[in-house]
């Protein structure tokens, strides 16, 4: 079901209706439910992988939590006959136990990500590596399609027995319960990452309703749709031509592809989050924010705080952290400091940590090179502005222009010209060609005419839809820099909010690209 | 109740007021309203307009509406007719005209061109759009949509035109503000009429086909409208209009004959009877033997009429003042829209003369 | 427990020189201190006081301030 279908809309309006009208304590029953049914629609065999899921992250965090209550118990008990050596050796002991119990988990659910995900990748890489050494054998693909948000759902599980295992989260004793907070279907398709602390005790409690907060709800929703619908969908057909016809359309083409696609991504993805959060706030419930106004970042750093939030806080905590901070980065800290010198050595476990860190993003993006180059560029550019930092304090040492607008405004377009370099490779899927017509661009090669200008599909109505409604987008974000944009139109006289609100709907009734579409050209007297 | 209450109600009410009147507003705006170039859109919805007093009502596609002239059979046999015809109109949106026909009179005849038997399913979603949303809503309409959907389709899309015309917002010409609210007439009591000529050069051949059985999906729409006539004691009349292509084969024309004969209908193959009519293919056809132009549908109407006359007993209102009153008025449009095409077409009437 | 606090101060100084890392109490909230800075931190620890900050402990509430740094290390120090 997408979210721009009419299916999901009547699905919508079903659940948000019928979640506020059953009993509070039946509401959370009535989710997992509806849930379900959503990702039902989606494929009857992808349910099977939520399941797995559901029932192995189930399994292994209750051992883990049983554990933990059994050593506190055993503790307590014996608190007076154990000495302070035979405690600390029990408890590792039992530690050890629970680090067993959840690699097994993580295991098999990265496993399964992995066997879904990386099987055809690896396969071909294989094949690659025997014809480079002459070998006429090959592996055949396998068969697969990768369930619809399984890399989003797993994450989530495999977050949430991490936590079980730390000690931040207990382990839920009930599997439909803990299967609502894997399956949550606003989330299901794109994120965010929840965190189990943060999200499942609103999924199980409900809260009154709220009109504010649940019209607070469906006005995002719209607003999503504005995002998706008048930008996004518009501009996705002439983003496509250029990037599958790239003999036509390089050089200067490459630059105007990385503008539209870069309008394109924004629109698409924070409207389908915007959707996604304005689903669970119509329901009450609060997801984290995914977006905060990227495009403004002055530093590709602030950059990727604020553009997939959950994504970076996600691989900062489970694979960052944990990584940079393991007895093994430790000592190869303590002993390269020794031996290459504090500078050097300081950096090693970090940028180990983070080299690692990127190319898992890349790869979690999708299995091809041209992903995993695109988290290693990202993680160039990121320590190489890590490096440049006194050089940086000692420009702005020597120069006034630290804190003016201009400044910001340059670093501003630095970055998003940084950011849509590094997604040439997201576009072009594919690691030489995007090397090649990014090239094109100081080549001067491809040329605007009218011909291949007309062919990307847009009219002079669309370009003047398109304008209009980014410059509604950058008002609306600049607004919101001081607050809430909805908190605002709320202190409104009634008739405002009405004419904003209506008229926002009117925008995406009429200008929306959804729907047959009419073309008086389809009426082409022929035959009937 | 408290004052609070009742302003609540009042805004309320007021800008479900608004809102009504936004949408219906820009739905009148962004619909199609072939007023000019394709007017066949338009047919559909002109019949409610009509004084309801028809003694043959005729269903069917573009070899109904192109070929026969109600005009025709009222001047030459004081027949009243008309013709509630639309693009490629598949069988079972026939048999829901048919109903919806009956909820506004009860026709002697009904008048069915056996051509769509050879489409078993929905075919276009555009021509399903001529056919279905000129009708006024009614269970036939609903259950016509339902019927003819193609799988893009949603019949949300029908319920709110405006879902589906709605990128029409960049297309929107003096057309669409001009005929906001009315509509001009721009069929004969359905017949669509061309004065031009295109002489037929060549009939494509006929392909054979992996098998000429008309499919039971359309067996069955004919036989409900079978009942739905015998229920409301009117003939079915079956014909075959004289167009040389799409092509009739003779093995859906055997299909036919058996079933007429079984059913003890009257089956008129206009096709065949075409030399006896005095269809000249190089003068009375427009494009090439797809469709007859006014001197071909004059020469059909004038053979068809003649037959419903006299074997089905079709009286006779010429002289009635009630029926003259209705088609003077009628006459004259009709005679005036063939001047006009005349001079659309730069033809001179010592050309018509021949 | 003061001796901790001065090593760490020390350590943030060096990372932050023009931060006051005594008054300030939202380090990690008010994006002070990043990832970086918390993994090198935790680096120097584990060199300077030979105590371990596992994962799980790297939470903005053991981050936000000098205080609770030192709280933290001192607690973990203490268990072994």
């Amino acid at each position: 079901m997408l979210f721009t279908s009419y299916s999901f809309i009547g699905f919508l309006a079903i659940v948000i209706l019928l979640y506020w009208l059953i009993p509070r304590k039946a509401r959370w029953v009535f989710l997992l439910a509806a849930s379900i049914c959503f990702y039902y629609q989606s494929g009857k065999t992808n349910l099977l992988y939520i399941l797995a899921t559901v029932v192995t992250t189930y399994i292994f965090t209750n051992l883990i939590d049983r554990n933990n209550t059994k050593e506190k118990e055993y503790i307590k008990a014996n608190k007076e006959s154990l000495s302070k050596e035979e405690r600390k050796a029990y408890k590792e002991k039992q530690k050890s136990k629970r680090q067993k119990l959840l690699v097994a988990s993580i295991l098999i659910n990265i496993g399964m990500l992995a066997v879904v995900k990386y099987t055809n990748f690896t396969i071909n890489n294989i094949n690659s590596v025997m014809r480079f050494f002459g070998s006429g054998a090959h592996l055949s693909f396998i068969d697969i399609v990768v369930p619809m948000g399984i890399s989003y759902y797993i994450f989530q599980t495999v977050g949430y027995s991490i936590d079980v295992y730390r000690g931040k989260s207990s382990a839920t004793k009930n599997i439909f319960k803990f299967a609502l907070f894997a399956s949550f279907f606003p989330q299901l398709v794109q994120g965010p990452i929840s965190r189990y602390d943060d999200l499942a005790p609103q999924l199980y409690e409900s809260r009154k309703f709220d009109w504010k907060v649940t019209s607070f709800g469906l006005q995002r929703i719209l607003w999503g749709f504005f995002k998706k619908l008048v930008v996004a969908d518009r501009l996705l057909t002439a983003v496509q031509t250029i990037i599958s016809k790239n003999d036509v359309y390089s050089g200067i083409y490459v630059l105007i592809g990385m503008l539209f696609y870069a309008i394109e991504l924004y629109c698409d993805f924070t409207g389908g989050i915007d959707i996604t959060i304005g689903t669970a706030e119509a329901l009450g419930i609060n997801l984290k924010e995914n977006f905060i106004r990227p495009y403004f970042s002055k530093t590709l750093k602030e950059f990727w705080n604020r553009w997939h939030i959950t994504m970076g806080t996600w691989f900062t905590d489970y694979i960052f952290y944990p990584l940079s901070v393991s007895k093994f980065m430790l000592n190869l800290s303590r002993s390269s400091r020794q031996k290459l010198g504090d500078k050097i050595g300081k950096r090693v476990p970090v940028y180990t940590a983070t080299i690692i860190v990127w190319f898992t993003t890349g790869i979690w993006h999708g299995s091809s090179w041209n992903f995993i180059v695109w988290g290693l560029g990202n993680c160039v550019v990121l320590l190489i502005s890590q490096e440049l930092e006194p050089f940086y304090k000692w420009f702005h040492s020597k120069t006034k222009v630290q804190g003016t607008r201009i400044w910001d405004a340059f670093r501003v377009c630095r970055t998003l010209l940084i950011v849509s370099t590094l997604r040439l490779l997201d576009c072009y899927r594919n690691v030489p060609l995007t090397f090649r017509m990014f090239a094109s661009i100081f080549k001067n090669s491809g040329e605007i005419t009218a011909k291949n200008w007309g062919a990307l599909g847009l009219t002079n109505f669309d370009y003047g839809v398109i304008i209009v409604a980014v410059i509604i987008i950058f008002v609306v974000s600049l607004i919101q820099r001081s607050g809430s944009v909805r908190e605002k139109i709320y202190k409104l006289p009634y008739w405002g909010k009405f004419c904003i609100w209506f008229g926002l709907f009117l925008i995406v009734l009429i200008f929306g690209q959804y729907g047959i579409g009419f073309s008086a050209s389809q009426f082409i007297y022929n035959q009937f | 109740m408290k004052a609070k209450t009742i302003k609540t109600i009042l805004r309320l009410t007021a800008s479900i007021i608004v809102v009504a009147f936004v949408l219906s507003f820009l739905t009148l705006l962004l619909k199609p309203k072939f007023m000019t170039g394709i007017t066949e859109g338009a047919m559909i919805a002109e019949f409610y307009k009509e004084e309801m007093c028809h003694d043959v009502v005729f269903v069917g596609d573009c070899e109904l509406y192109e070929n026969i002239s109600p005009i025709t059979l009222w001047e030459n046999y004081g027949i009243s007719s008309y013709i509630r015809g639309s693009a490629q109109q598949l069988i079972w949106q026939s048999y829901y005209l048919m109903e919806d026909t009956l909820r506004y009179e009860t026709p002697q005849v009904f008048v069915f061109n056996v051509l769509s038997m050879k489409y078993a399913e929905p075919q276009k979603e555009t021509y399903n759009r001529m056919t279905i949303d000129g009708m006024r809503w009614s269970m036939s309409k609903v259950n016509s949509i339902k019927a003819s959907m193609t799988e893009d389709e949603h019949f949300i899309d029908y319920v709110f035109p405006i879902l589906r015309f709605h990128s029409r917002w960049s297309e929107l010409t003096n057309e669409d503000l001009e005929y906001l609210f009315t509509k001009d007439k721009v069929a004969h009591n359905g017949y669509y009429m061309r004065v031009d000529t295109l002489p037929v050069t060549s009939i494509p051949e006929a392909r054979p086909l992996a098998d000429y059985a008309l499919s039971t999906n359309c067996w069955d729409y004919l036989n409900k409208m079978l009942s739905l006539c015998r229920k409301n004691n009117i003939e079915l009349v079956l014909v075959k209009a004289p167009s040389l292509f799409p092509i009739w084969y003779d093995e859906w024309e055997q299909q036919i004959e058996a079933y007429a004969s079984k059913n003890n209908l009257k089956y008129y193959n206009l096709l065949e009877d075409s030399d006896i009519i005095g269809i000249n293919w190089s003068t009375d056809t427009y494009d090439g033997g797809l469709h007859l132009n006014l001197s071909g549908a004059t020469k059909n109407s004038i053979y068809l009429g003649k037959l419903l006359q006299e074997e089905c007993g079709v009286s006779d209102h010429r002289g009635d003042p009630y029926y003259e009153s209705i088609w003077s008025s009628k006459i004259d449009f009709y005679y005036a829209s063939i001047e006009e095409q005349k001079i659309k077409y730069g033809i001179t009437d010592s050309k018509d003369d021949e | 427990m003061d001796a901790i606090k001065d090593t760490l101060l020390n350590m943030l100084s060096d990372l932050h020189p023009d931060v006051d890392f005594e008054s300030e109490t939202n380090l990690i909230d008010n994006k002070i201190l990043d990832s970086f800075d918390i993994v090198s931190l935790i680096a120097d620890i584990n060199d300077e006081l030979d105590v371990a900050i596992t994962a799980d402990k790297i939470v903005p509430e053991n981050f936000n301030s000098l205080e609770a740094l030192t709280k933290l290390v001192f607690e973990l120090s203490d268990e072994d």
